[in-house]
């Protein structure tokens, strides 16, 4: 999920050249990605590209494994054994995801510790969504529908960036996360058609709830992005801000009706001249202030990343000694 | 991909994984891991990159273990074979009666 690193926090200024030599290879490097060439790890880049990318795919990972979190929180409170061992599932991918984009990120020649490190000291950055609560089971449906299928808006562009490593590593998340946003709608599905007037009252709050954070998950409208145009130059963007979060809409209005909810937006209406739907202002103050770790669970989302990573020290620490000691003993024998 | 192997002495070190999907098939390099060792880089890789039965068969390799060639140096190492056209069955025209050769 959540391509907004490439437009919060700081921005990597791009470098001027220092030599012939690297305007040589600068001019090498535009030429391939300009032809639609795939650049691997051990090719030369330029350093801006280098950093863009590190920061992008790091902050990527993070919020794969922040956002087991939310999730994780009903793992042992679902209401049936299918839908817990749906659950275990997807938390489990979203795990499995964020391992595959921290080792495209380590070819980048950045070190897992160093990654973590920044998260924990919140000097990186995670999707806004991951901030807010889940409070009902309805949140956990709306999660797969709404959430992951911004997600998928954002990442399938991504399968074609021009970075080797992370490109692969977005194919292989995007065929994982089709099944995520089918689970959620299911289980909304389910509770639409066949529930009480009170589990419809629940979706239909927790879609009332989710529904402006999905929108905010694609980043800041495309002229408050500035980074934008470079990353779109290296096929490390594929989509603005702005295209994905209407094409997001346009999807979902429909998907809305069948399933008999309602969007809180009084503005939401098909413009028949745009052959798009409009939709009513986005609350930006909300986004900064949770991007900026004053969201509704910022401290209790980074607080338990923390805990699990130190609580963990003495698992990895016994893992590597035992393995180390083996291989003494091998090499003795 | 193997820097952090000298690095960080507490960083479990790197693996690269190769899944072969089904018999018959080669091994194919899907990504890479950290492990402690041998036997939980396997285990792993089963959780991690084989979750949806992509795979009867798993290689788990130091990351470190792997010599590449150099990407500078591909052109030296690969352009000098696309001259050798005559490397090719399509190089060679044949009378059209002989058609399976």
């Amino acid at each position: 999920m959540y391509t907004q690193a490439m437009s919060i926090g700081p921005q990597d200024e791009a470098r001027h050249l220092q030599s012939a030599q690297d305007q040589t290879r600068n001019d090498a490097f535009e030429r391939r990605i300009d032809e639609g060439d795939f650049i691997e790890a051990k090719d030369w880049m330029p350093e801006h590209y280098r950093k863009t990318l590190v920061r992008q795919i790091s902050q990527h990972a993070h919020s794969e494994i922040v956002g087991m979190l939310p999730e994780g929180n009903w793992i042992t409170r679902a209401p049936t054994l299918k839908r817990k061992a749906i659950l275990l599932a997807k938390v489990q991918d979203e795990g499995g995801h964020g391992l595959y984009l921290y080792s495209a990120a380590e070819t980048l020649g950045t070190s897992r510790d160093q990654m973590l490190d920044a998260l924990h000291t919140g000097k990186a950055k995670y999707s806004s969504i991951f901030n807010y609560p889940t409070l009902t089971w309805a949140d956990i449906g709306v999660i797969g529908w709404l959430v992951d299928g911004a997600a998928i808006m954002n990442q399938v562009p991504l399968c074609r960036c021009s970075y080797g490593p992370y490109a692969r590593a977005m194919i292989r998340i995007c065929r994982e996360e089709s099944f995520h946003q089918r689970q959620g709608y299911e289980s909304l599905l389910t509770m639409m058609q066949g529930g009480t007037d009170a589990q419809k009252a629940m979706v239909q709050d927790a879609v009332n709830r989710w529904w402006w954070p999905s929108l905010m998950m694609f980043g800041p409208a495309d002229k408050d992005s500035p980074n934008s145009e470079q990353s779109m130059r290296w096929g490390i963007k594929r989509l603005s801000n702005d295209e994905l979060r209407q094409k997001f809409v346009d999807a979902t209005v429909p998907q809305a009706d069948i399933l008999g909810v309602t969007l809180p937006d009084p503005l939401l209406a098909w413009n028949a001249e745009r052959e798009h739907y409009d939709f009513g202002p986005i609350d930006w103050s909300e986004f900064w202030r949770v991007v900026g770790g004053d969201g509704p669970c910022n401290r209790e989302r980074l607080a338990a990343r923390v805990k699990a990573w130190d609580e963990g020290a003495w698992v990895r620490d016994a893992a590597l000694a035992h393995a180390r000691k083996q291989a003494t003993r091998a090499e003795a024998a | 991909m193997s820097i952090n192997q000298q690095t960080g002495a507490q960083e479990w070190p790197l693996w690269e994984v190769f899944v072969r999907s089904k018999a018959g098939l080669d091994h194919k390099h899907c990504g890479s891991l950290h492990a402690p060792d041998a036997p939980m880089a396997l285990q792993m890789a089963r959780d991690v990159y084989t979750r949806r039965q992509e795979g009867v068969s798993i290689w788990v390799v130091p990351s470190s273990a792997i010599v590449a060639s150099d990407p500078g140096e591909k052109s030296m190492y690969f352009d000098p074979m696309e001259d050798k056209v005559y490397r090719h069955p399509t190089f060679y025209d044949l009378p059209k009666e002989l058609d399976h050769m």
